[in-house]
């Protein structure tokens, strides 16, 4: 028995922690973020993360990657989380998901290495509505001609979705749920992104008009169920940075702001809610840490955990974004300090692939209620 | 990250396994005094009692996770505890193992093992609760003994015990009041000493207060050297559990409250489905953290937030959870007997007792000091 990370994983972290502070300070990452007009975020760093194997770390070796797991990943996403990182990396590593899950083996060897040598931005677009992604919500038509998929209707909320150039769409071809892949470039198809909270983590709205795609040979309501779970592991791994980020910036503060002559963070007030968002992100840590682990080595087991990671997830880091503001005061509401990115992150990743109602009313139904 | 165990650790939970089936049948009688002797007499005949204690003091010599195995075995099937003297095996037998003499182990770790009568401890003072390291309660070295006066109080189980381990103030420091601090072992039935039962809310008495007048405990006694007394209860408080076996009982709980939710047709209710449901993920967030912390121990490293992290979790559940199961019944909820309540009572009985958890061993609030200032590196208060 042994819950905890290899050597190896401890190494990835420190590399990954080293150059996320060299190359994406705070200051970087508004810089990237609010640039007029920008694309959100920087080709010269997705170069880079391409050239360090990021993009394709769980892609496998014979496609390009490097052929590791999903509590690899974790140690990748954590980082990137406390850092907000803004890059379409997350959008491209369920991308990857998906195809790895759904594709043919000649799909897979087709389609993998551009996503994994950064050559081209992959994306999933599995929603209709603001609900929860459930597979029964999926009502866009698809219809087969020849090989080809033909595809009518609009996706919303798909991440980074106008710098994508490849589009997983999760569809309906008659009754059956099917996924089809296509290129951003084909005819009919117009992505675009809709301005949102957090400048770090861009969405947006596929439209689609007879646009042509493939369809994923082994794909299906299960495995679209499957990939969505990948989705909401990968999106609660960069939610414990956050909070771990939200938490040492705010206990810097209070180790250095002063009142009533001494540093604020020596007041209970100050320290019990610290105390809180702390033992909450080892929570859900734990949590992940175990769900990660069943995606890799228990699939069984993989749903329950998954949501309730994510429930609690959602959960704890609303509070501790809004906490991390209040606890810096004033200054915690200006554009200038950082805590109010943290509350736009929580504001983010709570919804995304299903908020702590929807996933701990599966817990309750998992749990045979 | 692997959640596998070796052949030999699989061998050793089967072995526990077939224990538990042989000696601990579904209707075992497991209050009932008679069996839980015989229990206990099988127990240390297999040396579980101590299990992790060197074989020379008469412990198991087990492995930390044999250990983690047989806890969780043990806990599945509500088994009766593992030795009958509760803080004897938890902190008083560790403490002693780690700094008592010859004569001390000799004399009272067999007695402990086998349960032959009951230990307290006596570290709370009227004035010094939160704040134990200030504690005064007074010790004076007389030739080759020492004189003992003061008062201790939330003194579980002391009017039946034999034995008390007592935290005394031998010395003022200025600077550092745990310099002061010195480990007795006291016999409870000393001259001069008083016990003073204490009812509690839910109108029963498992604490009390103790009086010491002038009591004399002969200098063999004293556990440490002079001045050692905080390291030592420091010692002795680390052997605390990870929590895995809580985490059964946490789940056993559950799993009635989901069974008595079905039974009052209160389970399709939203409110009802999402309090559960956020009590289920708590508890294996409990069990989750607690491996990471095995996991560290296994590996040798020093032991970091995770227990604390966990009591905080286990403080919340312990009242969430009798205030849900009062909620439940609504109106039949403030009541403790009759027939419009549900189990007997039971949880009616729960939604009161969380203190003797929740505020035994250190208030969630001092738990939470205890994270901001260690882990968070906020100054101290």
């Amino acid at each position: 028995m042994d819950f905890g990370f290899t050597e190896e994983q401890d190494l990835l972290r420190a590399e990954v922690r080293k150059w996320l502070d060299q190359n994406c300070s705070m200051d970087e990452v508004r810089k990237i973020t609010e640039a007029e007009g920008g694309e959100g975020f920087s080709r010269q760093h997705w170069k880079a993360i391409a050239e360090l194997g990021w993009l394709g770390l769980t892609i496998p070796e014979e496609h390009g990657g490097a052929g590791l797991g999903w509590v690899d990943l974790v140690v990748l996403l954590e980082e990137t989380g406390r850092s907000l990182f803004p890059s379409p990396l997350l959008a491209n590593t369920i991308a990857a998901a998906a195809i790895q899950e759904a594709g043919s083996d000649e799909q897979q060897a087709r389609l993998l290495p551009g996503l994994a040598d950064g050559s081209v931005i992959a994306t999933l677009a599995v929603q209709e509505d603001s609900g929860p992604p459930e597979v029964s919500a999926v009502r866009l038509e698809g219809e087969r001609d020849g090989d080809a998929v033909v595809l009518q209707g609009e996706k919303v909320f798909v991440p980074d979705a106008a710098a994508a150039d490849l589009l997983i769409v999760a569809c309906r071809i008659g009754d059956d749920v099917a996924l089809a892949a296509l290129r951003a470039d084909s005819d009919g198809v117009a992505a675009s992104d809709e301005p949102g909270m957090d400048l770090t983590k861009r969405l947006g709205r596929v439209r689609l008009d007879a646009a042509r795609g493939e369809v994923l040979e082994r794909g299906g309501a299960e495995v679209l169920t499957r990939i969505v779970d990948r989705a909401t592991a990968a999106v609660t791994a960069e939610m414990i940075g956050a909070g771990e980020g939200a938490i040492a910036l705010t206990a810097d503060y209070a180790k250095e702001r002063t009142q009533f002559g001494s540093p604020i963070g020596r007041y209970q007030g100050v320290k019990h809610p610290l105390a809180e968002m702390y033992v909450d992100v080892e929570s859900f840590k734990s949590l992940l840490y175990y769900a990660a682990w069943c995606l890799d080595e228990s699939p069984d087991e993989a749903l329950r955990y998954v949501s309730m990671a994510k429930a609690y997830a959602s959960e704890a880091l609303a509070r501790i974004g809004i906490d991390a503001v209040q606890l810096h005061g004033a200054v915690g509401y200006t554009w200038e300090f950082d805590a109010h990115l943290y509350l736009k992150r929580s504001k983010w990743a709570r919804p995304m692939f299903g908020d702590s109602d929807y996933h701990y009313e599966r817990v309750a139904s998992l749990g045979g209620l | 990250m692997d959640f596998t165990l070796t052949p030999e650790e699989e061998a050793f939970r089967d072995g526990v396994r077939a224990f538990l089936d042989e000696n601990l049948p579904e209707d075992a009688k497991r209050t009932d005094p008679g069996f839980v002797a015989g229990w206990q007499k099988k127990v240390r005949e297999k040396r579980w009692v101590g299990f992790s204690w060197p074989k020379e003091v008469g412990g198991g010599g087990g492995s930390i996770m044999e250990q983690a195995i047989l806890k969780e075995e043990m806990a599945k099937r509500k088994a009766p505890p593992l030795g009958g003297c509760f803080m004897g095996i938890q902190w008083v037998g560790p403490a002693i193992i780690a700094y008592g003499t010859e004569e001390q182990k000799q004399k009272f770790i067999p007695d402990i093992l086998d349960g032959a009568y009951q230990w307290c401890t006596g570290y709370s003072e009227p004035d010094y609760g939160s704040d134990l390291g200030a504690l005064q309660c007074k010790a004076v070295r007389e030739g080759e003994e020492y004189v003992v006066t003061g008062q201790k109080i939330w003194t579980s189980i002391a009017m039946w015990s034999k034995w008390i381990i007592l935290l005394v103030r031998t010395s003022n420091h200025g600077d550092d009041k745990h310099k002061g601090i010195t480990c007795l072992l006291v016999r409870m039935d000393s001259p001069g000493i008083t016990v003073r039962p204490i009812k509690n809310m839910s109108g029963g008495a498992m604490f009390a207060e103790v009086f010491f007048d002038d009591v004399r405990v002969p200098a063999e006694n004293r556990l440490g050297d002079e001045g050692e007394g905080w390291r030592v209860t420091i010692t002795a408080l680390a052997h605390e559990r990870s929590g895995i076996a809580e985490v059964e009982s946490l789940t056993r709980n559950l799993d009635a409250l989901k069974k008595l939710a079905r039974e009052l047709e209160r389970s399709g209710e939203a409110s009802v489905r999402r309090r559960i449901a956020v009590m289920e993920t708590r508890i294996q967030a409990m069990r989750m953290s607690g491996l990471r912390a095995l996991t560290k121990q296994l590996r040798g490293e020093p032991l970091g937030s995770e227990t604390s992290v966990n009591k905080l979790l286990r403080a919340q559940l312990e009242v969430e959870m009798g205030d849900f199961a009062v909620d439940l019944q609504g109106c039949a909820g403030p009541l403790v007997a009759g027939e419009s309540v549900s189990d007997g009572g039971r949880w009616q009985k729960m939604s009161l007792s969380w203190p003797e958890v929740v505020i035994g061993g250190g208030t969630p609030n001092i738990q939470k000091n205890i994270i901001a200032e260690r882990i968070l590196g906020l100054p101290k208060d």
